[in-house]
């Protein structure tokens, strides 16, 4: 940041609302760092049915991370590289699970994967039942995450100048090798943000797993589900688990604000 | 492949520009929503001097027939509105221990209600209920009798332990000596009751007042008398309640004649 930005003082009318707006966020935050059980923090994190979430969750979001970043990275360079008829329907529709409430997601996911939905049928004929298996847990963090790295990519690659893809189309590269060797180096900074939020939300994913995939220990129940089921008999270990996930979520935050989102930004 | 590269680097901005007030115009819509809803129940008990909202925790399978409950009382206390709020009987403790602001609480187990015994006054049990099965229209997996339910490979949705249902259901199954393998323990036995209405689930164990509820979404196979329960509800005044009086009124109204007909009517049994 330059000085200059710096010398005015902000007026007092921005600051107070600004700090009120600071505080509001901060607070629940600390309320759950002073309510953290400490004393046996390490004891009930490393219970069975924890660590047995957690393994859970990982691979949960670690398979939709996988998944988003097959499907997502082509959609992000058709949207930004390509303009194909519907473009702005399809921006829509990958937009669209980012502001749905994850349960409406859930139900949806129900009536077009779901045994009795849509694509059920043809689904069980594979043997693929979605609902209520961990395969159906990938499914709802994917729907909610992916959205996330597309529009982050698709940003980025707005606005990487396209004559280095022109310069190696007309060194004879074709689409993908010039995707591979040219596009996605760029890109990485932007990849890394994208696919790093992308991850973290499909950690937190909670409202569309419960409606869609169920609640099964081992199977289907991961951290959130966890916490929320926990917060009826045990609050203490809700909070623990809680604070655990913070740590995480906290973690990827600045991880790419030190290493990443500053590249993005433009003009520096 | 179409590689057209038309103006991406300037046209993304302007795109950007409008889709960010597109994303909030439905936000304003819900917040307007509320909005609407305060004023309307706000001045719905204008006319009178004493203008009171009860706000009245109570277990999740009591949805529907409290909704008819609280517009039958406003009936007969002008100027009072209920408000409910419906969830799983132990998220509702949790909410109160949490510091939730409420006059009542009804839970649909006696060990929930007395898990909060230090936040309330005397329960009154008001209804009783019992558990069924309840399968898809179709019932694909041949679910016949309770044992059934022990079937290998059989989609059966459960309520979770934490919640009463979910305990009740544990119990109709020990009772009668049934292993099942539940595939999902739901947050609350409408959940479970979703999930086989949805036909996601073969079978589910939910109250029978829910299986009502459902009317023709939902093929009802009864639990004989001898492996049933008998669950309780209960319902209490809370200490810290914002109107006592009204908040004890509810309660001893609930056990009157109105409410003991409307919750005959849903398939409630008396207390």
């Amino acid at each position: 940041m330059s000085p200059g930005a710096r010398r005015r003082r902000p007026p007092l009318a921005l600051a107070l609302p600004a700090l009120l707006a600071v505080a509001f966020l901060a607070v629940p935050l600390l309320g759950v760092l002073v309510d953290a059980p400490w004393g046996d923090l390490g004891a009930r994190l490393t219970e069975p049915a924890v660590t047995e979430a957690l393994r859970l969750s990982l691979l949960v979001s670690g398979w939709a991370l996988l998944l988003s970043l097959l499907l997502g990275v082509p959609l992000a360079w058709l949207l930004a590289r390509t303009d194909f008829p519907g473009r702005t329907l399809v921006r829509c529709l990958v937009i669209l699970p980012m502001v749905l409430p994850p349960t409406v997601a859930g139900v949806a996911l129900a009536q077009g994967f779901g045994r009795r939905g849509l694509l059920g049928e043809q689904l069980e004929r594979f043997g693929w039942t979605l609902s209520f298996s961990t395969a159906g847990a990938v499914v709802a963090a994917t729907f909610v995450a992916m959205p996330f790295l597309v529009i982050s990519l698709e940003g980025a690659l707005g606005g990487i100048e396209p004559h280095f893809e022109e310069a190696a189309a007309t060194m004879g590269a074709g689409p993908l090798r010039t995707l591979w060797l040219v596009t996605l180096p760029m890109l990485r900074p932007a990849l890394a943000a994208g696919a790093a939020l992308c991850w973290a939300r499909a950690l937190g994913e909670f409202g569309a797993t419960i409606t869609f995939a169920g609640n099964l220990p081992g199977t289907t129940q991961t951290l959130p589900l966890k916490v929320y089921l926990l917060l009826q008999d045990d609050p203490a270990g809700a909070t623990a688990v809680s604070l655990l996930l913070l740590v995480v979520a906290a973690g990827v935050l600045i991880t790419l604000r030190g290493r990443w989102v500053g590249v993005l930004q433009p003009g520096r | 492949m179409p590689r057209t590269r038309t103006p991406v680097p300037t046209h993304t901005p302007t795109r950007r520009a409008r889709l960010l007030p597109a994303l909030l115009v439905p936000a304003a819509l819900v917040l307007a929503g509320c909005g609407a809803d305060d004023g309307a129940s706000g001045s719905d008990g204008g006319g009178g001097g004493s203008e009171v909202t009860l706000t009245v925790l109570a277990a999740a399978s009591l949805t529907d027939v409290f909704e008819e409950a609280g517009a039958a009382y406003e009936e007969e206390r002008p100027g009072t509105t209920v408000r409910f709020s419906f969830a799983g009987s132990q998220e509702l403790v949790a909410q109160l221990n949490g510091g939730a602001p409420a006059d009542v609480l009804v839970t649909a187990d006696t060990d929930t209600m007395a898990s909060a015994a230090e936040l309330t006054g005397e329960p009154e049990t008001i209804a009783r209920n019992e558990l069924t099965i309840v399968t898809p229209p179709d019932n694909p997996a041949g679910v016949e009798e309770l044992a059934d339910l022990g079937e290998p490979g059989l989609r059966l949705v459960l309520a979770a332990p934490e919640v009463p249902a979910g305990r009740y259901g544990q119990e109709v199954l020990r009772e009668r000596g049934v292993e099942a393998e539940p595939v999902s323990l739901e947050s609350s036995v409408r959940a479970v009751l979703g999930k086989v209405r949805l036909g996601e689930a073969d079978a589910g164990l939910v109250y029978a007042t829910d299986a009502a509820v459902a009317g023709d979404d939902v093929r009802t196979v009864p639990i004989p008398e001898e492996w049933n329960v008998l669950a309780a509800y209960p319902a209490a005044a809370l200490n810290e309640a914002e109107h006592p009086d009204e908040a004890a009124d509810f309660v001893s109204w609930l056990n009157g004649e109105t409410a003991r007909g409307l919750l005959a009517d849903a398939g409630f049994l008396a207390p």
